[in-house]
């Protein structure tokens, strides 16, 4: 099968790039190992420092509305980090007094969001924080069950009752100037949180939980939704496991799914995550890139890679695939004319481009930007 | 590297991250509270059961085997493999007389063909499913295949002499709903592959490829007729053919479910058996022409089945149909539609069943196609009767597509 471009990996920033060659009229593919990172998303691109339109347009395309508002959001142990662009249902302030009473909303029962660490937290910053938890059977029936009290399977049976938890709070509100919800609202519905915002007479706050995460797997459906909308094919569940590359150019990959049928390409553009999601592999002699054994930007001597504390920056998570200023790969030493690399598997290789999610989107940006300059 | 030759399982459980993403696309946990859920089901009591079997939980029947755990692993467990081979290897508990003959979907085709219509009068009638329903556990409300009369393997026999006359021969593995049930998918196969200069043989008599036996646990049953397949197929691909098949969770069933559930070889052939459409697409992908029709239109809302989506290969059968001129097309989103087979007949089953589907139905009716595309039988039933919208194999859209 032959596509214009074909993406290995099917994340946030592999999504990004295969939507914005689709808008300008591309073929894609996105292969993608299961589903990813989206599913931890805390709903804040951390270190996007200026209010990009085009971001902004393809997520109001998808259905997904952002806001850019420079300032802190509340983490989930009751601690306070900067943050730009978001996602609706991420509150952001000028500073971490986020009010004076808080009241933390709880479900009973529900293990993933840890509203007395949250309490403490925000004691330490002098804020007053009472604890009161609902039970979902009383919202609605039946009840669940103790293995399926996890934020999605919540927001699925909240979401058709989420006038009737609006209630329940208005109930417990007292004289509280803040209200904390874990963020467990609007899977079907990217405006449920907002509407539950406006239903509680305080200011409302929804905080991180334990993955998966409600707010991250709604915006990972509504991006590939309007990836396919717009033809493009999204190759869930299936695995790029190797390539065929003839001196500088890469011609097609091999799927395990598809096997000898294979996808072949003008340009290919690697997005696989860093060591979690095997996009980079370490074992004791080296770190390497599986698919195309790429060349890796690392420090060969192993006693450097990581640090003993624990809580430290670990020098590991700046490895990365080397890649030249248009993100451009190497392979023993020189470049692959086609393929390019985007993501967190380009580690701390770009400082120019910032961390987390916001690189992520950056890196794609500019790779799809190459590729349709490229060819113009 | 050595070490890690030895800590990689089978079913690559010791990969679980225990990231929770398995039990956001499972259908079941979404309705069923009695269900732990696939994490905790597959690798999670996997680790337990290794350990002690009496941790093995009744509660992993209601897992419908759709894969959709597998298929969303960012870590390459098979958990859905994990559930399905701990339901064989630790339940023993004798099948149900029901769940007996929901499984025997050859046998039964067998025993109804000669007297279809007596047998599709009876299974329609009221009182019928009434009884069904109180003495076997069939659900009322599901509507029974109806059985042809002739089957499609008389049809194919008949036209033996004019198939073998093409330059090109393939093998089909039909099924028993295309034999049984609905041969006309199997005649719009062989009028497409017909038309692109390809002769249609049957295989040295076939056996039901026993997914709905595995998933019942007649598991002895199942590996006896996955012996026979294998040994049939193995003769075909020994001429040199490749096999054809219609349905998804046929072909899932022949290609994964015999190596990895039933552990019978099938290396020498999986490679052999593919679905019409990637064998169709890749025809004409290189440059085969069909004769289609001028003046068609047809608005078609494609429904990836679960096993589809399992081995990947939905691609095929979406990028067949885009190249359908006048087949205006949407992708649906991905999701079960809640029959899984023989599942969805159970009568503790139903209203998950139809629960898990009502998404899947709600987007159908949305869009408002003239018909829905899918390549699965059960998902078809479960559409036809949940909309009212019809439901075509791809294979029949593009035989209606053609001259």
């Amino acid at each position: 099968m032959r596509f214009d471009t074909v993406i290995v990996g099917g994340g946030l920033a592999g999504i990004v790039a295969g939507l914005k060659l689709q808008k300008a009229g591309k073929n894609t593919a996105i292969v993608s190992t299961g589903q990813n990172a989206l599913h931890f998303f805390s709903g804040s691109f951390e270190s996007i420092q200026e209010p990009p339109k085009e971001i902004l347009d393809i997520f109001a395309e998808s259905g997904i509305r952002l806001h850019y508002s420079p300032g802190v959001r509340l983490m989930p142990m009751g601690t306070f980090a900067e943050s730009t662009l978001s996602l609706e249902d991420v509150s952001i302030f000028p500073d971490p007094k986020i009010g004076r009473r808080v009241l933390i909303v709880n479900f009973t029962g529900y293990h993933d969001f840890f509203s007395s660490f949250l309490a403490e937290g925000l004691e330490k910053q002098g804020m007053e924080c009472r604890i009161r938890f609902l039970n979902l059977g009383d919202l609605t029936q039946p009840d669940l069950g103790p293995n399926e009290m996890r934020a999605v399977q919540i927001a699925r049976r909240i979401d058709q009752v989420w006038d009737k938890l609006v209630q329940e709070v208005r109930v417990l509100l007292k004289d509280d100037d803040t209200v904390v919800l874990p963020q467990v609202f609007g899977l079907s519905d990217p405006a449920i949180p907002e509407r539950i915002r406006q239903g509680i007479p305080a200011r409302v706050v929804f905080a991180g939980t334990l993955p998966p995460s409600v707010p991250g797997i709604r915006t990972q459906m509504l991006l590939k939704r309007r990836y396919e909308v717009l033809g493009g094919t999204y190759l869930m569940g299936d695995r790029v496991t190797g390539a065929h590359v003839f001196e500088d150019t890469v011609h097609s990959v091999v799927t395990k799914h598809l096997d000898r049928h294979y996808l072949e390409a003008d340009h290919f553009v690697l997005a696989t995550g860093s060591f979690f999601s095997k996009g980079l592999i370490s074992n004791p002699f080296k770190i390497f890139e599986p698919i195309f054994e790429l060349d890796v930007d690392y420090d060969p001597d192993r006693n450097t890679w990581y640090n003993a504390g624990f809580q430290e920056h670990q020098p590991y998570m700046k490895f990365g695939v080397k890649t030249d200023s248009s993100l451009r790969t190497f392979r023993k030493g020189s470049p692959v004319k086609n393929l390019y690399a985007i993501g967190s598997i380009l580690g701390e290789t770009h400082p120019e481009l910032g961390t987390g999610a916001g690189m992520a989107i950056r890196s794609a940006l500019q790779v799809a930007d190459q590729i349709l300059k490229s060819e113009a | 590297m050595l070490f890690q030759e030895f800590t990689e399982s089978r079913y690559n459980f010791e990969e679980c991250t225990k990231c929770t993403i398995c039990t956001v696309y499972c259908p079941v946990m979404q309705v069923n509270p009695l269900y732990p859920g696939p994490k905790q089901a597959g690798p999670d009591g996997e680790r337990l059961r290794l350990r002690d079997p009496g941790f093995f939980d009744n509660a992993l029947k209601y897992c419908l085997n759709c894969k959709r755990c597998e298929v969303a692993c960012p870590s390459g467990v098979k958990v859905a493999d994990i559930i399905q081979s701990a339901r064989i290897k630790y339940d023993k508990t004798p099948p149900k007389l029901r769940d007996r003959i929901l499984a025997s979907t050859d046998f039964m085709g067998s025993l109804a063909r000669p007297v279809a219509p007596v047998v599709n009068g009876v299974t329609g009638l009221g009182i019928t499913k009434t009884a069904m329903d109180a003495f076997l556990g069939v659900d009322k409300h599901r509507e029974f295949p109806s059985y042809s009369a002739r089957s499609f393997e008389g049809w194919l026999r008949r036209h033996r002499k004019e198939q073998a006359a093409f330059p090109e021969q393939v093998a089909y593995f039909h099924g028993c709903y295309v034999n049984y049930n609905y041969p006309q998918l199997g005649k719009d196969l062989v009028k497409v592959l017909n038309a692109l200069g390809v002769g249609v043989q049957l295989l040295e008599k076939e056996k039901c490829c026993g997914i709905a036996l595995i998933t019942n646990r007649l598991t002895d049953q199942a590996v006896k007729n996955a012996q026979h397949n294998v040994a049939v197929l193995e003769k075909a691909v020994a001429k040199e053919l490749k096999i054809l098949t219609t349905s998804s969770s046929c072909t899932l069933t022949l290609r994964e479910e015999y190596p990895n559930l039933l552990d019978i070889d099938n290396s020498t052939v999986r490679d052999s058996i593919l679905m019409a459409t990637r064998f169709i697409f890749e025809k004409l992908e290189k440059g085969a022409t069909l004769p289609f029709k001028a003046d068609y239109h047809l608005k078609v809302a494609y429904h990836t089945p679960c096993h589809m989506e399992r081995m990947g290969w939905g691609v095929f059968s979406e990028k067949l149909l885009r190249m359908i001129p006048g087949l205006e097309f949407t992708l649906l989103d991905s999701a079960c539609c809640g029959i899984a087979g023989t599942y969805g007949f159970k009568k503790e089953n139903y209203t998950a069943s139809q629960a898990i589907g009502a998404a899947l139905f709600d987007q159908i009716r949305s869009v408002n196609p003239d018909v829905v595309a899918c390549d699965c039988e059960t998902c078809k039933w479960q559409i036809e009767m949940s909309t009212p919208y019809k439901v075509m194999n791809p294979i029949s859209i593009l035989a209606d597509a053609i001259e």
